[in-house]
């Protein structure tokens, strides 16, 4: 990166470190926690839209909707989440390449199962097989998406359904006397009314994703945990940064950054739950509401 | 080979009796199950002896944060923040790394030689790791507990007399625990499915000696077909997770012994995803 770096056996003390630290797969490691930024940035909305879709169909009145929406919730409940991990990923990528398989080669005789392997057309492999690396990494991180929005989905549907039947019931039969139908009741009073009920669901569940993202790591994805271990592994001369086994302090830089990660979190949602509460109907609403007069 | 035999064969693998290699071609339904069945025992242990442990550790940390003392809160709010505040994954690999660095030979006490190479097993390495996670959680449990209990119920202990270690020991300590039963039940839940964790973050398995998603993971890696070695585990989790919840509500039942019916609190169960 600077033009001193160019011979890194002549450096010493600070200024080899400061060449070490910006040396190219360096500044890939720093690249790769924006990628768990943007994992967390695009699997948070996901999940909550999974969740909210599974929430909405658990209370439906159509019995074949809510009985999917009941199991999508207890699916993940009684497993753990790292059988779903793995398991959902394969999943998922035979499922795609099967689809395409049926779409792009109708005339394939030949069964995809065979034993022990799973063949599909050359045509159907996703993706494609001459594709460039960086395509690669993009679907198996669009996969590890889905499946983390799946996963983290069914425990905020569990949430958003417990949110949903705490909202006062006299709300709901009032809005309904008023004449409002029953979408109208739906929009206007429940979802609104929901969130102060599922803050503090959602914000466990926050703080649990962001635990969870080094999972990432066995999805394949080259993340911050495959760069910690690649970077801090022993380097032998061969190198143009030799050092020994240097793991532990990648592992514990990673520490500082996922305990500042919690402690924002912490903070931010303890802020935004005095703000939601605001004029609600418990008991840190009607705290605020003696503070104020 | 009959089903039988397999699990002669396979039964205990995963502590290394028995037959040393894995099947490689041919596999069928009754060696998967064995395996994994196998792979179970080191998950039951690694769940049974943290939680044990951690019960006791938990217990003092949530009453050392309760303290009014800063001396003896701060270390105790700290100790909970960095474990609950970071991913189990990464104390894997922390603490592997932590204890590979010790010296092999061992260090030297006073003359005497205190060996190493063990702490870096998983057995016992990733156990310690489990023990201070789980004892983490369950203080936070309990330290809400703690704060939980009726003030009604502390002014009575003053009006009988008691104080100190007795009104803790009568009365403080049997209602924390009753009040923190049904959240420390999902903790231990939670606990187990957090020991899947262990091969798979860190700490090698030694001759193959892994735990239940350790020899599923090569189920699924070997035959490219994912649809029958994790449902196994899913299975084996499953059967685990309502033993654990029979255990639990047994002590639920005894701890709430004497609460009216009524208002005895039902052991609600939400077990939760990775930490």
């Amino acid at each position: 990166m600077f033009a001193s770096c160019a011979d890194p056996n002549s450096l010493e003390g600070l200024s080899w470190l400061l060449c070490y630290l910006t040396s190219g797969s360096h500044i890939a490691f720093y690249w790769s926690f924006l990628t768990v930024l943007v994992l967390l940035a695009v699997t948070a909305p996901a999940a909550l839209a999974f969740g909210f879709a599974g929430a909405v169909a658990a209370r439906s009145p159509v019995w074949p909707l809510s009985i999917a929406g009941r199991t999508y919730t207890a699916m993940v409940r009684g497993i753990p989440d790292i059988v779903f991990f793995l398991f959902f990923v394969i999943a998922l990528d035979q499922g795609v390449e099967w689809l395409v398989h049926q779409v792009r080669c109708p005339d394939w005789t030949e069964r995809v199962r065979q034993g022990l392997e799973f063949r599909v057309c050359p045509a159907a492999k996703v993706p494609a097989g001459n594709a460039p690396q960086i395509w690669h990494q993009i679907y198996g991180f669009a996969l590890a998406v889905v499946t983390f929005a799946i996963v983290f989905g069914a425990f905020v549907s569990n949430v958003l359904t417990g949110a949903m039947n705490a909202v006062p019931k006299a709300q709901l039969e009032t809005a309904e006397s008023y004449g409002m139908s029953h979408g109208q009741v739906f929009r206007r009073i429940l979802v609104p009314q929901m969130w102060i009920y599922a803050l503090p669901g959602l914000s466990n569940l926050w703080m649990i994703l962001i635990k969870a993202t080094p999972l990432l790591f066995l999805l394949g994805v080259q993340d911050i945990v495959y760069w910690a271990r690649e970077l801090g592994g022993t380097k032998t001369s061969l190198y143009a940064y030799p050092h020994p086994d240097w793991r532990l302090y990648y592992f514990l830089a990673l520490l500082v950054f996922y305990l500042g990660m919690t402690r924002v979190s912490e903070i931010v949602l303890g802020r935004l739950t005095r703000r939601l509460s605001f004029g609600q109907a418990t008991a840190a609403g009607e705290a605020q509401r003696k503070a104020a007069t | 080979m009959s089903c039988i035999d397999t699990i002669a064969d396979y039964g205990l693998r995963s502590l290394g009796l028995g037959e040393r290699l894995l099947p490689r071609t041919d596999f069928t339904l009754c060696q998967q199950f064995t395996l994994i069945g196998s792979g179970m025992i080191w998950n039951i242990y690694f769940g049974v002896l943290a939680l044990a442990a951690g019960f006791f550790l938990a217990n003092a940390l949530a009453v050392a944060k309760a303290a009014p003392s800063p001396i003896v809160r701060k270390p105790a709010e700290w100790f909970i923040f960095l474990f609950r505040g970071s991913p189990l994954f990464i104390q894997f690999f922390i603490a592997y790394e932590a204890l590979v660095m010790l010296p092999r030979a061992g260090i030297d006490l006073w003359g005497i030689t205190v060996e190493t190479a063990w702490l870096t097993r998983a057995w016992a390495g990733a156990l310690i790791v489990l023990f201070f996670n789980t004892a983490a959680y369950s203080a936070e449990i309990f330290h809400g507990a703690l704060m939980a209990i009726p003030r009604g119920d502390l002014e009575a202990a003053d009006a009988y007399g008691l104080s100190g270690w007795k009104k803790f020991r009568r009365i403080q300590w049997p209602t924390m625990l009753r009040l923190a039963w049904p959240a420390y039940t999902n903790e231990a839940i939670f606990l187990f499915h957090a020991t899947t964790l262990v091969f798979f973050s860190g700490f090698p398995a030694f001759q193959q000696r892994g735990d239940a998603l350790y020899y599923a993971n090569y189920f699924a890696d070997k035959t490219f077909n994912p649809f029958v070695p994790y449902p196994i585990v899913a299975f084996y989790f499953i059967c685990l997770t309502l033993l654990v919840i029979w255990l639990f509500g047994l002590m639920n039942r005894r701890l709430t012994r004497h609460v009216p019916q009524a208002r005895r609190p039902r052991l609600r169960v939400r077990p939760q995803i990775i930490r």
